[in-house]
């Protein structure tokens, strides 16, 4: 008995593909994450939770925003993210216009002493729709200005290949508005650009748990960016791990490759073989 | 004018008022932006600044005077995305 159990496990073993995240990993303009997990860091009650939560989602790129530097506040989000190693992408939040869009990215370059921009140029503060007329016209100025450019877009799949044609280095449909929690309301449509994409598609807004995550990893996205599901949560380190969990769940489970959908059952017992027994017979 | 052409020994260079992260602030004329950014902080890194919507990298804040009118943001990373 033990004898056989070792000669399985050894025969598997040697079968098994690789599902380790580190055996797969996501690539952005030629730099390799282990995590396909973006954080973000709005919202979240103290930069204490902020770190823990960081620190159970596994992320090793996380968002930032460029505001006036306020002197009366202590302790810093930079900080925290260099102690654990964990990438800065600054982001452009709060801009509705090309102009600012572009002069943030540029201070948040000097700042911070990093190319990649996660650019958002939003309609109006209602919805925080991203402008596509602007949106364009700023990845377009960024990338001729050396910018790796991660724009945050409407979950159209020709303006994603627009976005992607002017040489942005990954796509960020929105799977419903910024703080929403509604998960992907167009999934179609987010097969449509993650079929088509040559760059990474990356789930950007909406997400409000985990099946959201998984989701979007099952449509083909490269990977999740969230923040308010988890930095909201009530137990928001909580969350960052069930969020981690998603997002690998949902990567294998695409390269695994689903199953059909069938109108009517399928059997999973083999058909052949059954013991002709007497239906009429009582069970007792 | 003439102030300007006045010896600085005797009371500096004459104030003017500028913009600072939205706030009018009044400065001697010509301070350089590195000496304006260390009001806000001591930070080595982190900080950067615009003067009337042009990015100014942080080595060339020592020779930038600031003059009347001059709108300064001084911009850092904050928890957001």
């Amino acid at each position: 008995m033990t004898d056989t159990h070792t000669l399985e496990e050894t025969t598997l073993a040697g079968a098994a593909p690789d599902a380790s995240p580190a055996a797969d990993p996501l690539v952005i303009a030629g730099t390799p994450f282990r995590s396909r997990l973006i954080m973000g860091t709005g919202g979240a009650p103290s930069l204490d939770i902020m770190e823990r939560s960081l620190l159970a989602s596994g992320t090793e790129l996380t968002t930032v925003a460029m505001r006036r530097l306020d002197p009366t506040v202590q302790g810093s989000v930079l900080s925290v993210l260099n102690r654990h190693g964990i990438r800065t992408l600054p982001n452009t939040a709060g801009c509705y216009t090309a102009g600012e869009a572009v002069l943030t990215a540029r201070l948040a370059r000097e700042a911070l002493g990093t190319d990649w921009v996660k650019l958002e140029v939003v309609a109006d503060e209602r919805t925080l729709l991203p402008d596509p007329v602007e949106l364009l016209d700023a990845a377009e100025t960024l990338v001729d200005d050396g910018f790796t450019v991660l724009p945050y877009t409407n979950d159209d799949p020709v303006l994603a290949r627009k976005l992607e044609d002017v040489g942005c280095a990954a796509i960020m449909p929105l799977g419903s508005p910024i703080g929403s929690g509604l998960g992907i309301r167009n999934p179609h449509n987010f097969q449509l650009i993650t079929e088509r994409a040559g760059v990474p598609v990356i789930l950007d807004a909406g997400a409000g748990t985990a099946s959201d995550a998984a989701q979007a990893m099952e449509l083909g996205c490269a990977a999740v960016m969230l923040a308010s599901a988890v930095t909201r949560a009530q137990e928001p380190a909580l969350m960052a791990h069930a969020m981690r969990h998603a997002v690998e769940a949902g990567r294998l489970a695409y390269r695994a490759g689903r199953i059909p959908r069938r109108h009517f059952a399928e059997a999973s017992s083999p058909t052949a073989g059954l013991a002709e027994l007497d239906p009429e017979r009582p069970a007792f | 004018m003439t102030l300007q052409q006045a010896p600085e020994a005797a009371s500096g260079p004459a104030p003017v008022t500028v913009s600072v992260n939205g706030e009018p602030r009044e400065i001697p004329a010509g301070l350089p932006l590195d000496r304006l950014v260390a009001t806000l902080t001591s930070a080595a890194g982190g900080v950067a600044a615009a003067v009337n919507e042009e990015v100014v990298p942080r080595g060339q804040w020592p020779a930038t005077p600031l003059g009347a009118g001059d709108r300064v943001e001084v911009l850092t990373a904050v928890q957001g995305g």
